[in-house]
């Protein structure tokens, strides 16, 4: 519904001319989830990796353990599937939404 | 001794004490570019006014070595003394000494001021220049800190409580300036965050200076911590003593009334306007054009611009003013702006300073980004803020007040006592194209010229609804005003509302959507 053609704003089908702020040019595109994509939620450190590739894996499997802020946390699958790449390695460091492991659903 | 030796030795245990940190301190602090605690107090208070109390604390820590090392102080200077006339409570962490750092007798000298403010009911103000935690007090520190939070709250509505970062103010130390009414900062001195680049870069592998995780600049453009944003100390103290011309003592009081003054802009909304509604102009333009002497001080300038806050002068009595910017992204409101504009109304609202509502906005700002922001909690703020205030409201409504940025604009329906239109006006439910595109949604898709029949709907719409007359049919609105006659209309319902009654349902709190 909103469209930016430099410094215009439309709001309900109206155009206005205006200045644009950082932090609306850089907002994020919304892009909806994949499911065969396993993140990191957090930044930290991968400890251990629990699934090697071509593995078949059912949801609530455990895949690796992900540290952070002093807590070694268990990162579940919520898929079934096939481990289809595991994109770390243990004792990598990771940040906010990298991706961890690729599934074939 | 005698009477006159015990004088001398007062006056040497004093020199002892006032020096701080000592010399090679003291030159570490002006190498830094900063003024020291005692210099601050100085420049900041009216001259001589200062009056220090508890000058001769000492802590009682004794491990780590503690028990053999003397603080003057105890690394805070606290008293009482006036800016431009008007009395305070002040304290200052002293940096020079143990960097500031906070241990329990440091807390407690804090805490004693701020009991003292409160039960005087003066306006306080917090200097913070400390490196965090004392750690050696262990426990004891945190307990500090937790007091002195306990107090920023229960003092909050009754006195301003006013924070100025000059140094760093890290960890768990934010939280006081966070709870306080106002948070001053300075280009390259103040430094505030949770943990530091040092604590994200190992635990998180993600690397940043200090400046641009929490520098001045950030928390005055970014993050909306900070309200005033000064490139030195000394251009920072004088935007404090403005200030406190601005702002009762205390929440029994109302600001003090200055000699009123015309505003030095005149005549000149004519001008300001554009032809196009569509073409902003600078909202500060038309505040300006009101407020005595053209005299606005800015809160919050460099975040959320879209929409403008601060105080003003209007037939010399304080009046906070909340206005919509067509200058950035349309005046819209958003997250930031509603946070923004929300808790500079409950300021108004608590210390007894009407408020005037300049609105000109298309609505709330679309988007997933927002949605997923938490608009809807957010934008609720507003709504609550205005609707609780119980001092004079008085909105003006400029151009566009479309949908629900009308209602959150302090309309009739949120309680303002005035409401006053331009015929420049446009109270609808939403603009004439989204608005003509649903009404006539089939009538422009069957068309052999939807184009045209658009344009015409378009146009019919704004005709017939793109002015103040629909609402002023309905009394929403009191009186569609010329523009040059607004400052008159201010100042008369101003005149009539020296006495409003407001009371709301007796109840403990509300429950803001925070």
């Amino acid at each position: 519904m909103i469209d930016i053609n430099k410094n215009k704003i439309v709001i309900d089908d109206s155009v206005y001319e205006t200045n644009l702020t950082k932090k609306f040019l850089n907002r994020k595109k919304y892009t909806p989830k994949d499911d065969s994509l396993v993140c990191a939620y957090i930044p930290g450190t991968i400890r251990q990796i629990f699934v090697r590739e071509g593995q078949k894996i059912s949801k609530g499997e455990s895949l690796l353990i992900l540290e952070a802020m002093k807590m070694k946390n268990e990162i579940k699958a919520e898929n079934s599937g096939i481990v289809k790449r595991i994109a770390v390695k243990e004792n990598q460091l990771v940040s906010k939404n990298e991706l961890l492991i690729e599934l074939s659903l | 001794m005698s009477f006159k030796q015990r004088i001398l030795e007062f006056f040497k245990l004093k020199s002892k004490v006032t020096e701080g940190g000592g010399e090679q301190a003291i030159q570490k602090q002006m190498a830094m570019g900063k003024m020291t605690a005692r210099q601050r107090i100085n420049e900041l208070l009216d001259n001589g006014s200062f009056h220090e109390y508890d000058l001769f604390v000492e802590h009682k820590a004794e491990d780590f070595g503690m028990d053999k090392k003397f603080l003057a102080g105890d690394g805070v200077i606290t008293g009482t003394g006036s800016i431009m006339g008007f009395p305070v409570c002040i304290y200052a962490q002293d940096f020079t000494v143990a960097g500031g750092s906070l241990g329990i007798a440091h807390a407690r000298k804090i805490t004693k001021i701020m009991d003292h403010a409160l039960r005087l009911g003066l306006p306080l103000i917090g200097i913070n220049d400390s490196g965090g935690a004392r750690i050696q007090e262990g426990v004891n520190s945190l307990a500090g800190y937790g007091e002195i939070f306990f107090r920023n709250t229960r003092a909050s509505g009754v006195i301003p409580q006013i924070s100025v970062v000059l140094g760093p103010c890290a960890g768990g130390a934010v939280y006081s300036p966070a709870l306080t009414d106002f948070v001053f900062v300075v280009d390259k001195i103040s430094k505030m965050f949770i943990t530091g680049p040092e604590v994200i870069k190992t635990v998180l592998g993600e690397e940043i200076s200090m400046e641009d995780l929490g520098g001045a600049k950030v928390q005055a453009e970014v993050s909306g911590n900070a309200h005033f944003y000064a490139e030195s100390e000394k251009e920072c103290f004088e935007q404090i003593k403005k200030l406190v011309t601005f702002i009762p003592w205390n929440n029994q009081k109302r600001a003090d009334k200055f000699p009123p003054k015309s505003p030095r802009i005149n005549n000149l909304i004519d001008k300001i306007m554009p032809k196009d509604a569509k073409q902003p102009y600078d909202i500060r333009d038309v505040i300006r054009a009101l407020c005595d002497d053209s005299d606005f001080l800015e809160v919050q300038e460099h975040w959320a611009q879209n929409i403008v806050i601060g105080f003003v002068r209007i037939n010399g009595e304080t009046v906070g003013v909340i206005g919509n910017q067509p200058l950035v992204l349309a005046g819209v409101l958003d997250v930031d702006s509603s946070d923004k504009a929300a808790r500079f109304i409950r300021f108004c609202d608590a210390f007894n300073i009407p408020l005037l509502t300049l609105v000109d906005l298309p609505g709330y700002l679309p988007g997933v980004d927002q949605e997923h922001a938490g608009v809807i909690r957010h934008g609720a703020k507003i709504l609550y803020a205005y609707s609780e205030a119980s001092v004079l409201k008085i909105t003006v409504i400029l151009r566009k007040a479309y949908g629900g940025g009308y209602i959150a604009m302090c309309s009739r329906h949120l309680g303002a006592d005035f409401v006053f239109a331009w015929p420049t006006a446009e109270i609808a439910v939403m603009g004439p194209e989204g608005a003509a595109n649903i009404i006539f949604k089939s009538e422009i898709a069957n068309a052999s010229n939807p184009d045209e029949v658009r344009k015409e709907k378009v146009q019919e719409y704004t005709q017939k609804f793109a002015n103040p007359y629909k609402a002023a049919a309905n009394g929403y609105i009191d009186a569609v005003i010329n523009p040059e006659e607004t400052r008159d209309y201010i100042i008369h319902s101003m005149y009539l509302s020296q006495n409003k009654v407001d009371n709301l349902p007796k109840k403990k709190h509300g429950i803001p959507p925070f």
